[in-house]
């Protein structure tokens, strides 16, 4: 009987799945360690004010107490360090003020730690923690970006004149203005991109641990991306040498990004397990995870398309008002400038393109990357105002795209906003989604709508986004702190299984299964004799981690160049055994063979010399089967695709239905087309709450309305469709793979397919995020009466 | 939470004993009590577990379904005897939360909470249902004194509930999107306490009956009836979720559904 395949473009069942969905998953609060203690955190339910006075006596004197420390304590440490460092349109280095690890002299938004207690249990640590005297006095405060530039507004940071982070553009503003002067017509839409909050189902952990003996500290935490929290906490915050500072990140249960960025939570708990000499504990609730994970998006923008009579796009002028929150994220400033406005040229050759964006402070929690980062903005907007200019025009929506798609013949395509795409085929992209939503058939199914008395709309996104994070030479020059490149280390074992090491991280991507598939494509070992392992700065040389669909553009192909070292060894030992030379030995579905004969090796035998070479040509080559690749992308990689969403809107409710979901999305070579699917379905799931419900909602000084799941509407399967997922791949012509990445298209690509669709369905020009019944009943109730 | 004294007895009468204490709570399915104890809301010396006194099961006589306080809101949802008699009671508790929610939470503890956007205040005062307590019975109309607020006193534990059979009912539930309460769920009824449309989730003080529209439907039954009659956005919620004027919009729209549904 043939083993089944279980190489590339097989859709292996996740391996990983057993332990995680029979509650045997190892998630940070899982871990405990001996003499333990817990740390609860008092968070700031004020959005601005001044810290008077905190007098921790009484709280100290509970039962249980083991230390209450407050910002004083934390005032000599380094504060939070931001990752990336944009320039204004005048060359001088953006703003960017200290985030302290505790509050200190101020609070500038609801859930800013004021102190933390450790005591010998979390019940006392919490009982004590309302213990504390904590005098505070109110300043005025600001939500949004419109009321923090205005004119004697409230300032959240002394550095930052007027609440501004940055000021910054890209792009040629003479050639936008000289084109619009020209223009057959400007097209000019107002947009919003609502604020999301991440709710990864795992809550944020961190657990902190000192040896005394050795002086060597642990970190477990709840992160995408290990070594960079070693790197940052260690050197910029704590001072630790990596030697003696260990980060360990293992089950963790969903990201999206939100467990990119370093916290000020780990900081505290390792310190402190330094200064007590015992492991601190802190596990988020649920509260404190909408207060204080990373939130998302939060963009106020203008929008101007430049177009000839035949609907041809000449120039696209953006301007973005960014909402940064009231501290720096770690990579929040590269947000709406390198993966946003880089992005504005979608799938279109408009040929000139001028963007401003402006980045602010609010007393709101500081807002980062999550799922698509930059680019769910930037698609929303491009694929938002092409919809306007085919209805300011008068063109198809379809028509209108075919004509600006860049052609299939003209890649590499060079944008006008830095970027050089690779590959792609939007016209592929588009017919397959088209057939596939039968688009053709949308008229009848309207028509059947029309007679319930229901409204159907039909909207279409042709998206592009630009992944596989990134060529450390160019975001370093773009301002990134830290190299873009990734690891991995490929042990061959005596017997021939293999565990690989790899930088990147797993928090529910698949990566045991996919990048076993991978090794067992490669190398020719089976599939159960593969074992991933990630998330343990003591067993991986170094990594990036997980984030902007790199781990298999980057942390693959890593891999391969690993593999490709292995096979070049194990070639040269199949030759000492075969007695044939190194050139003329192939590899084959695990076989070493000496070129057009039957004499060969099989992989297992090659590594059992390896390690017992007694017969070996030692005096040449070493003996062991382990190697370890970094590999550094050429480019970013671009996915791209159509997503086809149809609605349908009940005119008495104002309620949207999505009735069908269609993506065709190019990701590249495809490893598992499960997985591929799960993903996209995911991300797409993501894109439609974005759409229709999600909203970090604040009152006007920044007080969080929508902190608990009573308030803020998650997508729910009942708010869903089976969504449809293909793919029509180009290959990435860049890494030795071909994959482009496939973790973000889908909440990159939906929300203006489902907007374009209501817009459709109510014959309206816009309406912003989310599309809630209210809003729709509104603009119909709007209209029926006027 | 706050730590507190647990107790399980296993007679009503050792409950209200239990009761006496000062602070002390009852415990149902615990449903709404838990989440209200883990955010420190709450801090009650001893918490009375009603698990062991029965108090569940569901009786239908001629005139009546009646209901013991511990009943789950599963239970009723699938109840064939509830189905033939109030279909629309086991649609409003097949409608309550999620499958984990309704196999614990229970409908003296719904009753006894009066959450302004719960779903059975609406049935209970709908059809003129009695609330029956240890130590008395209680008419709807009395017991629903505004949110979270009800005719119970300190210490009373309620046994039982029972609804007249009525000759039409319907519930229809327009959802909070993020809770999934209602934010709109009204509750029409045709019975032994005349017509009567209840409003639940959209009025600031709780449920509440809808006078106009119960003049329109008793001069005729039919959603039509309903068109133009008005609601006052003056008690209602304006929320993030949605305005009064939406809210007062919704009721008509939702109460309209009832009616077809009801036939
Ligand atoms: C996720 C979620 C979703 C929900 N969705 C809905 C919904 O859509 N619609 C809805 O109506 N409800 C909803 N609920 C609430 C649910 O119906 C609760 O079960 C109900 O409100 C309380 O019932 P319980 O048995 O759990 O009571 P408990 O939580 O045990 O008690 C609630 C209160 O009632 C008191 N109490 C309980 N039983 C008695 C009694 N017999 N006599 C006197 N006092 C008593 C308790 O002391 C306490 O104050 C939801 C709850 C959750 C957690």
């Amino acid at each position: 009987m043939n083993a089944p395949f279980e190489g590339i473009g097989a859709s292996v069942r996740r391996k990983e799945d057993l332990r995680f969905i029979s509650g045997r998953g190892n998630y940070t609060d899982d871990i405990n360690r001996p003499h333990q203690t817990y740390m609860v955190i008092k968070r700031s339910d004020r959005p601005h004010a001044k810290i008077i006075s905190i007098d921790t006596s009484v709280a100290m004197a509970a039962p249980g107490v083991v230390a209450i420390y407050t910002g004083d304590d934390f005032a000599n440490i380094g504060g939070l360090p931001c990752g990336w460092q944009i320039h204004n349109k005048d060359g001088s280095p953006m703003a960017e003020p200290k985030h302290p690890v505790i509050a200190h002299g101020k609070v500038r938004h609801v859930g800013d730690p004021i102190a933390v207690v450790i005591a010998e249990t979390k019940q006392q640590a919490r009982n004590a923690a309302e213990l504390l005297e904590i005098n505070l006095e109110d300043l005025p405060g600001v939500a949004t970006t419109t009321d923090a530039l205005k004119p004697g507004a409230t300032l959240i940071h002394d550095e930052a004149a007027g609440n501004v982070c940055y000021d910054w553009h890209l792009g040629d503003a003479d050639a936008v203005a000289a084109a619009f002067k020209s223009a057959h017509k400007v097209v000019t839409l107002d947009l919003e991109n609502n604020r999301l909050i991440p709710n990864a189902m795992e809550p944020r952990v961190a657990l902190g641990d000192y040896d005394r003996h050795t002086g060597d500290y642990t970190l477990y935490t709840t992160s995408q991306n290990p070594h960079v929290i070693r790197l940052l906490m260690g050197a910029f915050v704590l001072g630790l040498p990596e030697h003696k500072l260990r980060v360990v990140a293992p089950d963790v249960g969903g990201g999206f990004g939100s467990k990119i960025y370093h916290y000020a939570e780990e900081a505290i708990v390792t310190w402190a397990a330094g200064k007590l000499g015992r492991p601190v504990k802190w596990t988020a609730d649920r509260s404190e995870s909408f207060m204080s994970d990373a939130h998302g998006r939060d963009h106020v923008s203008t929008a101007q398309m430049a177009v000839d009579a035949s609907g041809k796009f000449l120039a696209l002028k953006v301007h973005t008002v960014a909402n940064m929150g009231a501290y720096l994220s770690t990579f929040a400033p590269a947000v709406p400038t390198y993966l946003y406005a880089t992005l504005l040229a979608g799938t279109y050759t408009t040929p000139v393109i001028y963007v401003e964006v402006k980045a602010v402070f609010t007393n709101t929690v500081p807002v980062d990357a999550y799922r698509g980062a930059g680019r769910p903005e930037a698609t929303f907007l491009i694929e938002r105002l092409v919809d306007a200019v085919a209805l300011d025009t008068g063109i198809d929506k379809i028509e209108l795209r075919r004509k600006n798609f860049i052609p299939i013949d003209a890649f590499p395509y060079q944008t006008p906003v830095a970027l050089q795409y690779d590959s792609g085929n939007y016209f592929a992209t588009l017919d397959a989604a088209m057939k596939a939503a039968d688009y053709n058939g949308f008229p009848a199914r309207k028509a059947a709508a029309a007679a319930k008395g229901k409204l159907r709309g039909i909207g279409v996104s042709t998206y592009l986004e630009a992944c596989g994070i990134a060529p450390s030479k160019v975001v370093g020059s773009l301002g990134a702190r830290a190299g873009l490149y990734e690891v991995a280390n490929i042990r061959v074992h005596p017997t021939g299984s293999v565990t690989v090491f790899t930088g990147t991280h797993s928090h529910g991507q698949g990566h045991e299964t996919t990048m076993a598939q991978l090794v067992t494509d490669q190398l020719g070992v089976p599939f159960s004799q593969v074992d991933i392992v990630h998330g343990d700065t003591s067993k991986i040389p170094f990594g990036m981690g997980t984030y902007g669909s790199r781990s298999l553009a980057v942390g693959g192909s890593a891999m391969v160049k690993a593999m490709d070292k292995i096979i070049a060894k194990g070639k040269k030992i199949a030759a000492h055994l075969l007695e044939a030379s190194p050139e003329d030995i192939e590899f084959k579905n695990g076989n070493f063979s000496v070129a057009g004969t039957d004499r060969s090796k099989s992989f297992g035998e090659i590594a059992l010399t390896a390690y017992v070479p007694h017969n070996y040509p030692i005096e040449t080559v070493e003996p062991g089967l382990d190697e370890t690749a970094f590999y550094d992308p050429m480019n970013f990689t671009f996915p791209g695709g159509c997503h086809i969403c149809e609605v349908e809107i009940d005119p008495e409710t104002g309620v949207t239905s999505i009735i069908n979901f269609n993506a065709v999305d190019d990701v590249g070579r495809v490893i598992n087309p499960m997985i591929v699917e799960g993903q996209v379905q995911g991300g797409v799931a993501q894109g439609i709450g974005q759409a229709l419900m999600e909203n970090a909602a604040y009152d006007a000084s920044g007080q969080l309305l929508s902190g608990s799941f009573m308030d803020y509407t998650m997508p729910r399967a009942d708010d869903l469709v089976n969504i449809t997922v293909g793919t029509e791949n180009t290959m990435c012509t860049h890494n030795p793979l071909g994959s482009k990445g496939c973790g973000e298209v889908g909440a990159i690509g939906s929300p203006p397919a489902v907007i374009n669709a209501i817009c459709d369905a109510l014959k309206i020009r816009h309406m912003n995020m989310p599309a809630t019944a209210e809003k729709v009943w509104s603009i119909i109730n709007g209209r029926s009466a006027g | 939470m706050y730590d507190f004294a647990y107790e399980k007895p296993a007679s009503l009468a050792d409950a209200v004993a239990a009761l006496g204490h000062e602070d002390a709570k009852v415990i149902a399915g615990g449903m709404t009590l838990i989440p209200v104890l883990k955010q420190r809301l709450n801090k009650p010396s001893v918490v009375v577990d009603l698990s062991g006194l029965g108090m569940t099961g569901i009786t239908v006589t001629d005139e009546s379904v009646i209901i013991g306080a511990m009943t789950t809101h599963a239970t009723v949802a699938a109840s064939a005897a509830v189905k033939r008699a109030i279909p629309a009671l086991a649609t409003l508790a097949g409608l309550i939360g999620d499958k984990e929610v309704r196999h614990r939470g229970t409908i003296g503890g719904s009753l006894a909470n009066n959450d302004p956007a719960a779903d059975y205040p609406s049935a209970a005062l709908a059809l003129g249902a009695t609330i029956n307590t240890n130590t008395r019975s209680i008419n709807a109309d009395d017991y629903f004194q505004g949110m979270f607020t009800t005719a119970l006193e300190a210490g009373e534990v309620i046994t039982s509930v029972v609804f007249p059979i009525p000759a039409k009912a319907a519930y229809v539930k327009f959802k909070n999107p993020a809770s999934r309460y209602a934010m709109v769920g009204v509750f029409v009824a045709k019975g032994p306490a005349g017509v009567r449309v209840t409003i639940t989730g959209a009025g600031q003080n709780g449920v509440f009956r809808h006078i106009g529209f119960e003049h329109a439907l008793a001069a005729k039954w039919s959603a039509d009836s309903l068109t133009g009659v008005a609601t006052s956005q003056d008690d209602l919620n304006s929320d993030i979720h949605a305005s009064a004027e939406y809210r007062a919009h919704l009721c008509n729209v939702v109460a309209k559904r009832a009616v077809a549904a009801a036939g």
